[in-house]
């Protein structure tokens, strides 16, 4: 069991507090404490139910964040049982570690997967460049996708980045360049594309991944066209109201749903995907599936236009006479 | 050519030109300290005679600049912004897209002319930083698929004029499908084969950069402009060290391969006739 606790889950860290008292008590005092011990647990239950029943925008930035929540080879490696094969590099410059693809097996269908990935400890957090993509992650995931459209086989992406990488080399290198490509060029792939954001959905390095004929959220995430603490230090110019540009940011899965910009929205185990990741990966597995087979029968040329159309038609504004 | 003096008795004159024209007889440029007339300078169409500094033009000005005597037909002005989310921080969306109004006579960030231009029929989109920072809504999403779609259906050739620093906040998850939806459109453009060109100008950044700006066929920029996806002090205090000069300036994307051209503002008109020429031929 995770022992990792954010701020608003305090009441529950505070039972786990409680039972770990009760136990030692137990082994001192040399009393059966199981009784009172499953009490608790049952009120671990009910509380940690209630505070999930309903989380604003900022808690939810904060579990898609959460460092015990799983990234995408997580996910992929659920998904095929281990039957994947990582592909590196993007024939020009080099291989970006913050975006990872390659063939997979799911459930006897050959898939190519792709998504940004976030590292596990300080080191290979670093390694990963902590989820942002350089221009040769988004064309490496380009060139992948090429390869799958070669060969007819569907594409996943899995989008989990605070962003494209704001570095020197990545502007000299055309990140700008390489995100319009990729959006141009996903549009036209003539292969289904399955979109799913499992943590961080942030601006254009996000999207750079995420045009397809379906776009899934799972529940503790956001996407949004900034972040809410850039947000915050550019309309508030402050720090301080990450919170509230979260809410007015409406950038959880529940509004991206309402409004359109979401097909899905993948339920997660009670707590979070990093409480249960292999039931998360479970979960996000059942999705894939139903929403590959739906648009698999669709003819590649409706289901084209459908997808250019979707993104045509997205946008609110007044029309006068 | 009459629209500088239209310009020069500030009718058409932005709040940020103004800082950088000053009213009078008199100008003196912000980077050489030259000092000239007024008349000087809009002859030279807002770039320095001494050391070339291209100030900032609106889109009424690119529009009379570029078009044939000047005559254009501009279309959808009928798309206005609306504050779908009631977004509020400081102040609220309502309230800054009324005062941007109000500041600029202008409905939104981005303009559609059509016209022709060295005799060549086309449609030209140009965007106004005035508006809220020139920033990318919905309604600069929604006039341009429909600029594209009036260029399909009447076959012409495309020109986006960008200037923006990306992508408005006020909008949300809205404002940044505005990229999808830009691309989505482009693709329709480029399968009837119209050509496209982007012309991007002092600065275009964010998710402009990342979409329309970076997509056409022939992708121009005017000297010195400031092109980037992360802006400058948001690459500073990534890397927390100076910038090189010169560092995301049209000439440096130009070396690095991101442009194909860089073209004065004096040779403007004629480079891009000599290109939609090229495609028509
Ligand atoms: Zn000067």
């Amino acid at each position: 069991m995770s022992k990792l606790f954010l701020d608003f889950e305090k009441p529950i860290e505070d039972i786990y507090v409680q039972i770990e008292k009760v136990q030692k008590l137990g082994e001192t005092q040399r009393v059966d404490v199981s009784e009172q011990v499953a009490l608790l647990e049952a009120q671990i239950e009910t509380t940690t139910q209630k505070i999930y029943a309903d989380l604003n925008g900022w808690q939810r930035v904060q579990l898609s964040r959460h460092p015990e929540r799983p990234y995408t080879l997580f996910y992929i490696n659920e998904l095929c049982k281990g039957d994947f094969l990582e592909l590196y590099g993007d024939r020009c410059h080099g291989d970006d570690k913050a975006m990872v693809g390659g063939f997979g097996n799911l459930d006897g269908q050959t898939v190519m997967f792709i998504g940004q990935q976030k590292g596990t400890t300080a080191k290979t957090r670093q390694y990963r460049n902590f989820g942002m993509p350089n221009p040769e992650g988004y064309r490496k995931a380009l060139r992948l996708m090429k390869l799958a459209e070669k060969f007819n086989k569907p594409i996943v992406t899995f989008i989990d980045t605070p962003g494209a990488f704001p570095g020197i080399e990545a502007e000299e290198r055309g990140q700008a360049e390489a995100i319009a490509r990729n959006l141009f060029e996903m549009l036209r792939l003539k292969v289904p594309i399955i979109c799913v954001i499992i943590g961080e959905g942030a601006s254009g390095g996000a999207l750079g991944i995420g045009i397809g004929d379906r776009l899934l959220m799972m529940e503790n995430t956001w996407f949004s066209v900034i972040s809410p603490e850039s947000c915050s230090s550019i309309l508030w110019r402050s720090w301080d109201f990450k919170e509230t540009a979260a809410e007015q940011l409406q950038l959880t899965a529940e509004h991206m749903k309402k409004y359109g910009i979401v097909d899905a929205i993948i339920p997660e185990p009670l707590g979070g995907a990093n409480r249960n990741p292999t039931l998360a990966a479970e979960i996000v597995k059942k999705y894939l599936l139903e929403h590959l087979q739906q648009v698999q029968k669709e003819k590649p040329q409706a289901r084209l236009q459908k997808r250019i159309e979707h993104y045509a038609s997205i946008g609110h504004f007044k029309t006068s006479s | 050519m009459s629209w500088f003096k239209r310009i020069t008795s500030g009718i058409n004159t932005q709040t940020s030109q103004k800082k950088e024209v000053p009213d009078g007889l008199w100008f003196k440029c912000k980077k050489c300290r030259f000092t000239g007339t007024q008349k000087e300078l809009s002859d030279k169409l807002f770039v320095c005679p001494s050391c070339g500094t291209h100030y900032s033009l609106s889109a009424q000005q690119y529009f009379e600049l570029l078009f044939d005597e000047e005559k254009f037909e501009e279309l959808f002005n009928n798309i206005e912004p609306e504050d779908f989310l009631q977004f509020s921080d400081l102040r609220s969306y309502k309230t800054r897209i009324a005062e941007a109004t109000e500041k600029t006579g202008l409905k939104d960030a981005v303009r559609v002319g059509k016209g022709t231009l060295e005799k060549q029929a086309v449609v030209i989109v140009a965007m106004d930083f005035g508006f809220i920072g020139g920033s990318m809504g919905s309604v600069v999403g929604e006039k341009i698929a429909l600029a594209i779609d009036y260029c399909i259906k009447h076959k012409l050739p495309l020109i986006i004029i960008s200037k923006s620093g990306g992508a408005r906040m006020m909008e949300s998850a809205f404002s940044l499908m505005q990229m999808a939806k830009t691309a989505a459109k482009l693709t329709q453009l480029a399968e009837a084969q119209l050509p496209y060109i982007s012309l991007l100008t002092d600065p275009t950044t964010g998710g402009v950069t990342a979409s329309y700006a970076m997509l056409g066929d022939v992708n121009l920029a005017e000297p010195n402009a400031l092109i980037a996806f992360a802006g400058p002090r948001v690459v500073k205090e990534t890397i927390k060290k100076d910038l090189p000069p010169g560092f995301q300036r049209s000439e440096f994307l130009l070396e690095k391969g991101f442009l194909d051209r860089v073209v004065p503002r004096q040779k403007l008109k004629a480079e891009l006739g000599q290109i939609l020429s090229f495609f028509a031929h």
